[in-house]
């Protein structure tokens, strides 16, 4: 889900309409425009964006995996 | 961009299955994959994955539903204190479902028993703090995805004072499961799509001693088509170079190989490992998480005596073959007759992540 805006301890997130008060104390720096792997109202991870793009590159054919 | 549509692109499936179909003739002989995870599982039967495999590769469900692995006597102790007097229960919704060896929750809460669903335990915990007249229990089962957030929940409720907060711990740790499947002479299993989420609290590191021990390759993979695909595609490979030994993380986006440090740490700190019974697997060493003594004022164990007796009504489905990967639902004759998703018997119907749910709903 997507991050519109950062508390202390918890993140206002959304994915298509839906928002949540989600917990971010498992994660460092988590700042607005990021994208949380939520589980059980926490988040657990950060998306890598660099690391999806390139996925989405090889996804693409533009480069070879 | 969402970054989950994308990765269901349909012309980088089929170069994905061509790619696959070119390694599967390089084998031997059959090849069976198990994907651990019950998220897995309901992704591969909603995508079509094992129909669009080559036929010389299977894949076969592992014991990662959470629910489904939780034993009866969990359940029948759920249903003991929701017995007791100025009691409220709070649990994960797929576990009202799930029949214990004579009742249900969702039996119980009909018949008047304050049993409540929610989405964290952090909406549980706040109940709680809403209701300082009783005892609330919140029904703590998961793996290591879900327990820091149970384990974050119990240190909240440490520091702000919460008296009434109880959690009752069905929690279990994947890699011990996995030992014990490879230590099992009747089932096969020449690689390991591990979980996605799991992995991104545990990292890789736990993968790697299965994998040394036991020649079996494994990859960590993402949720989404492509994800699958391509760990099937990394696994068959390895298979064919003979690499037995290799752990690959695909799922790069999400999961670290050093995992959540934080969220283990706090795992830790709140939970110590203890042997546990998984339902159809029986009772594995270290695979079980206990509440530490320091937060023992939260254990729903050792703050109120559950009594329970050892009973053994079975429903005679093979949900225990199922878990292990030894047999599939279809083998079962009760698949789809009389156990449904609307009346299911076995646990691996009632979770929404259970392989017979999975089957039922997309197919075998």
């Amino acid at each position: 889900m997507k991050v519109i805006e950062v508390k202390r301890e918890t993140a206002r997130v959304e994915c298509e309409g839906i928002i949540r008060d989600v917990n971010i104390q498992f994660l460092k720096g988590v700042k607005e425009g990021d994208y949380v792997i939520i589980h059980a109202g926490i988040a657990i991870e950060k998306l890598d964006k660099k690391e999806a793009e390139k996925t989405l590159r090889i996804i693409k054919n533009e480069i070879y995996r | 961009m969402r970054y989950i549509d994308e990765f269901r692109d349909p012309s980088s499936i089929k170069r994905q299955l061509k790619e696959i179909n070119k390694q599967a003739e390089k084998l031997p002989s059959p090849v069976y994959l198990m994907e651990v995870c019950g998220t897995h599982t309901m992704a591969i039967g909603r995508f079509g994955i094992r129909q669009a495999l080559p036929k010389n590769i299977k894949l076969i469900s592992g014991p990662g539903c959470p629910v489904c692995v939780t034993p009866d006597s969990y359940i029948d102790k759920a249903i003991y204190l929701s017995h007791l007097k100025d009691v409220i229960i709070t649990t994960f919704g797929d576990m009202v479902k799930v029949p214990g060896s004579s009742s249900s929750l969702e039996k119980e809460k009909s018949e008047g028993r304050d049993i409540r669903i929610v989405y964290s335990p952090l909406e549980a915990l706040a109940i709680a703090e809403e209701s300082p007249h009783k005892n609330n229990i919140f029904l703590g089962v998961g793996f290591e995805t879900t327990t820091p957030a149970v384990a974050l929940t119990i240190k909240k409720a440490d520091e702000e004072g919460i008296k009434n907060f109880y959690v009752l711990s069905g929690h279990k740790l994947i890699p011990p499961a996995m030992k014990t499947l490879m230590e099992d002479k009747e089932v096969r299993i020449d690689g390991f799509i591990c979980p996605g989420h799991v992995s991104a609290i545990t990292g890789s590191k736990p993968y790697i001693a299965i994998s040394e021990k036991y020649n079996v390759p494994s990859v960590i993979t993402g949720f989404e088509p492509y994800d699958i695909l391509e760990g099937i595609l990394i696994l068959t490979e390895k298979i064919v170079r003979g690499e037995y030994k290799d752990v690959v993380i695909q799922y790069k986006r999400v999961v670290k190989p050093e995992g959540n440090q934080k969220a283990r740490k706090v795992m830790k700190d709140v939970f110590e490992v203890v042997d546990a019974e998984w339902r159809g697997i029986g009772v594995i060493k270290k695979s079980g998480l206990k509440i530490r003594k320091r937060y023992e004022g939260f254990d729903a164990e050792s703050h109120f005596p559950v009594k329970v007796k050892e009973k053994r009504k079975r429903c005679g489905c093979i949900c225990g073959d199922i878990l292990k990967g030894k047999r599939q639902p279809t083998d079962c004759k009760m698949f789809g007759t009389i156990c449904t998703p609307e009346s299911p018997l076995g646990p691996c119907m009632v979770s929404s992540e259970g392989t017979c749910a999975a089957f039922y709903k997309y197919g075998g």
